[in-house]
């Protein structure tokens, strides 16, 4: 008989997400990856600023909080201090890919042996829904509230295309949390992200397209389906590099 | 109670600042209190350098020497800018190769040193600040104690250059046997 | 003499932090400072240490909170813009208690300023640095030897209280060159059981947080903070005495300023004008009980600066209205000379004869 059960590595400080968050489904993936690999007590993890800010109360290895977008130098700091332990960061898109830019895309470029669990929902939820560097065109929000307007604001900001474009990442994938089968390809591309750490490969980048029914503005269902109808599209999912498999 | 204010000055490249270490080394081994300022400016060649040495028997108190008891100009907005500010009295060592005017300071001594010429003459062209070093050390008589000066030069030249040793001394030598005509 | 060797100031900072046991650096080069990354590139690969050129002076200190976490001994360093940058992160190593050192060698600003010495961080270093309640311990070495001593004083005052010291020195005290011994005696570290090292599947996780959304838990905090900040109060106090015995004009200075002023003060003595000196060690915290005392007796006091006047506020909250406070500055760059503060000190003692 299988009893579903909770992973060891989240602890039992219930969440704060709001209904139909996909933040929790990616909090278990890892707790998961961490307790299939058995490296809970090696593993230091850093929280973000903006939603998943108390990610530090959810994972029952050490954690660290650090400032907005700093994520990737803290870690830098950790795996240099002992690179023995396993470091992760877990980082929103205005935290990973506004904010913290320099940060990402250096880490990346120094091959730093970390792993970085990158949330896109094309906002930003922990201040109410305004606009993110991924936000998509013409999408409505606090602070876009005409729509995104490209020539006014820009264009959404690729991460792993960009990123892909470096010669320092071991691997970088994007994948989606919005149906089963996505969800399982989710967590090989985690597992991976951890596993490429543990062997000492570099920097593995994972891109997870989440969802944001609260300030989307859509029912939880509604919300999924706008990943598959508007997010996909603009942000395909797929491997952007992986050194391993080229050789 | 004796304290002696160096300034050191020329154009980036001709060693100023390695002279000076070597003053401020020489005073560590007599067991002197010293200091060497450098200024410290955006070029990294060819712009005006200049150093601040204070060798004193007495704790040093500021490092920084707007009055010097010793000028050493290299080039001629070196002196321009300096002669006016040695205390009088106060000595004032001019490369006349590149420096072509006389001091106009009636108050203090002045060696005239074609410092550059004599480089280039002997073969060791970036060797001028030494042949003046020389000349420093002989007036100030601290040439008599040669195992000083050999270990001063030993602190300055760098482990990576240190057959360069000879050379420098050399140098050295040429500056304390000039002869003004 | 024998066992002294010439070194920068700069290069005394990176050899002394070597000394303390620090083993992570992590800066972006800015004059006046850059000789401290250079000594660390050249040194740290050699001791099994890490040097990092980071992205940015934010990156840097974001890293020195991550190695601090894992309670390593790690510093930065930078110059006065540089600082400014760092600030974001010294707001969070204070939040989350955490001990770090790092180093200003100021420059004149505000904006980039010039690279010439300065000492017009004094605000931005002895009132906090950046945003919330906090204070850092504020060290001020006047010679090579001090930037080497204080080096590893900092260090061991930031593992003590869990805060971040600060080297507040200046381009000048960066640049020059004494004679410096670097037999220098470190206090053994101390144990860290909140550092983020891995449960080992034996303990609760340890969390490095600044993070306090209940207003009574971050007031708490607070004021656990300052209870700590009054004991550093009481126990850290650090100055030189100079000619104090029979002051009645007191020269207040610190690094570079303090070193001009005692010229000053020893050409005032020899005319016959009894001036002295109280030389705050630490900027933070002030000796104001020693100032306060001095106050007492001296009739003038002079605050000696390369700014535009900004200690010269803490010398006149210590002496509390009891004598004359004035200030003999220069700024941008620029250094007061001896001639400068000797004729303050002559124009307060003629000042001082007619009372």
């Amino acid at each position: 008989m299988v009893v579903f059960d909770k992973p060891h590595a989240l602890s039992d400080v219930p969440f704060h997400y709001c209904p139909g968050c996909t933040h929790g489904i990616i909090h278990r993936l890892v707790a998961e990856v961490i307790d299939e690999l058995g490296i809970e007590g090696r593993t230091i993890g850093i929280a973000p600023v903006g939603c998943s800010v108390m990610a530090y109360d959810y994972f029952n290895c050490d954690m660290i909080e650090a400032a907005h977008g700093r994520a990737p130098a803290v870690a830098t700091g950790v795996k240099r201090s002992d690179p023995e332990n396993i470091v992760f960061t877990y980082q929103g898109d205005g935290d990973l890919a506004s904010i913290g830019m320099a940060e990402t895309v250096h880490s990346a470029a120094r091959n730093e042996n970390i792993t970085i669990i990158f949330i896109n929902n094309a906002i930003y939820g922990m201040t109410g829904g305004q606009m993110a560097p991924t936000s998509l065109p013409g999408q409505v929000t606090q602070t876009s509230p005409y729509g995104r307007d490209v020539n006014l604001c820009g264009y959404p900001i690729k991460v792993c295309e960009m990123l892909s474009q470096l010669d320092g990442p071991e691997y970088i994938e994007r994948v989606a949390v919005n149906n089963v089968k996505n969800i399982k390809n989710a967590k090989k591309a985690i597992k991976k992200a951890f596993e490429n750490q543990v062997n000492g490969k570099g920097f593995s980048f994972v891109e997870v397209i989440s969802s944001c029914p609260t300030n989307w503005g859509l029912t939880p269902e509604k919300a999924l389906k706008w990943i598959d109808e508007k997010m996909i599209p603009y942000y395909p999912l797929g491997v952007y590099k992986d050194r391993s498999a080229q050789k | 109670m004796k304290t002696t204010q160096y300034l050191i000055a020329g154009f980036g490249g001709q060693g100023i600042l390695f002279a000076g270490k070597f003053l401020a080394y020489k005073g560590l081994i007599d067991g002197a209190n010293v200091s060497w300022l450098p200024s410290y400016g955006p070029e990294m060649r060819g712009g005006t350098a200049s150093c601040s040495v204070i060798i004193s028997d007495i704790p040093v108190g500021s490092p920084i020497v707007s009055k010097p008891d010793v000028l050493i100009a290299m080039n001629l907005p070196s002196l321009d800018r300096y002669e006016d500010s040695v205390v009088p009295g106060g000595t004032i060592y001019v490369d006349s190769t590149l420096i072509d005017r006389k001091v106009k300071r009636a108050d203090v001594n002045v060696f005239y040193i074609p410092a550059t010429q004599m480089a280039s003459d002997n073969n060791i062209p970036t060797l001028a600040n030494m042949i003046i070093m020389g000349k420093v050390l002989k007036e100030n008589g601290e040439f008599d104690d040669k195992e000083a000066v050999d270990a001063a030069l030993k602190k300055v030249i760098s482990a990576r250059h240190i057959d360069m040793l000879e050379t420098n001394l050399s140098a050295m030598i040429l500056g304390k046997n000039y002869k003004e005509n | 003499m024998a066992d002294k060797v010439l070194m920068k100031g700069n290069e005394a900072i990176a050899e002394a932090a070597i000394i303390a046991g620090c083993r992570h650096y992590f800066g972006y080069p800015i004059t006046p400072q850059t000789e401290i990354a250079a000594y660390m590139a050249k040194r740290m690969p050699k001791i099994g240490g890490v040097f990092l050129q980071a992205e940015s002076e934010i990156a840097a200190i974001n890293m020195v909170y991550g190695v601090s976490s894992t309670g390593k001994r790690v510093m930065t360093s930078s110059s006065s813009p540089g600082i400014s940058l760092k600030g974001e992160g010294l707001s969070y190593l204070a939040g989350a208690d955490l001990p770090a050192l790092v180093i200003n060698v100021q420059r004149g600003g505000p904006g980039l300023g010039g690279i010439q010495p300065s000492q017009s961080d004094y605000f931005q270093a002895t009132k906090g640095g950046a945003h919330g309640d906090f204070h850092m311990i504020v060290l001020a070495p006047a010679s090579v030897q001090e930037m080497a001593e204080l080096t590893v004083k900092g260090f061991e005052l930031a593992d003590k209280y869990r805060m971040t010291s600060m080297i507040l020195a200046d381009g000048t005290m960066g640049q020059m060159m004494e004679p410096v011994s670097l037999d220098i005696p470190v206090e053994k570290s101390i144990e860290k059981p909140w550092a983020v090292t891995g449960t080992k599947m034996q303990r609760k996780h340890n969390i490095i947080n600044s993070l306090f959304l209940k207003p009574e838990i971050l007031e708490k905090t607070n004021y656990d903070r300052y209870q700590r900040y009054e004991t550093i109060k009481q126990n850290e106090v650090r100055y030189e005495d100079y000619l104090m015995e029979d002051a009645e004009i007191c020269i207040v200075a610190f690094g570079i300023a303090a070193r001009v002023s005692k010229n000053a003060i020893n050409e005032a003595r020899k005319k016959g004008i009894k001036a002295g000196m109280i030389r705050p060690i630490t900027l933070w915290p002030f000796p104001e009980k020693q100032i306060a005392k001095a106050a007492e007796k001296a009739k003038t006091f002079i605050s000696v600066e390369l700014s535009m006047g900004q200690m010269i506020e803490d010398i006149k909250l210590a002496v509390n209205g009891k004598a004359d406070v004035t200030l003999c500055n220069r700024t941008g760059g620029m250094i007061p000379s001896p001639e400068q503060v000797l004729a303050a000190i002559e124009a307060a003692a003629e000042k001082g004869g007619n009372n």
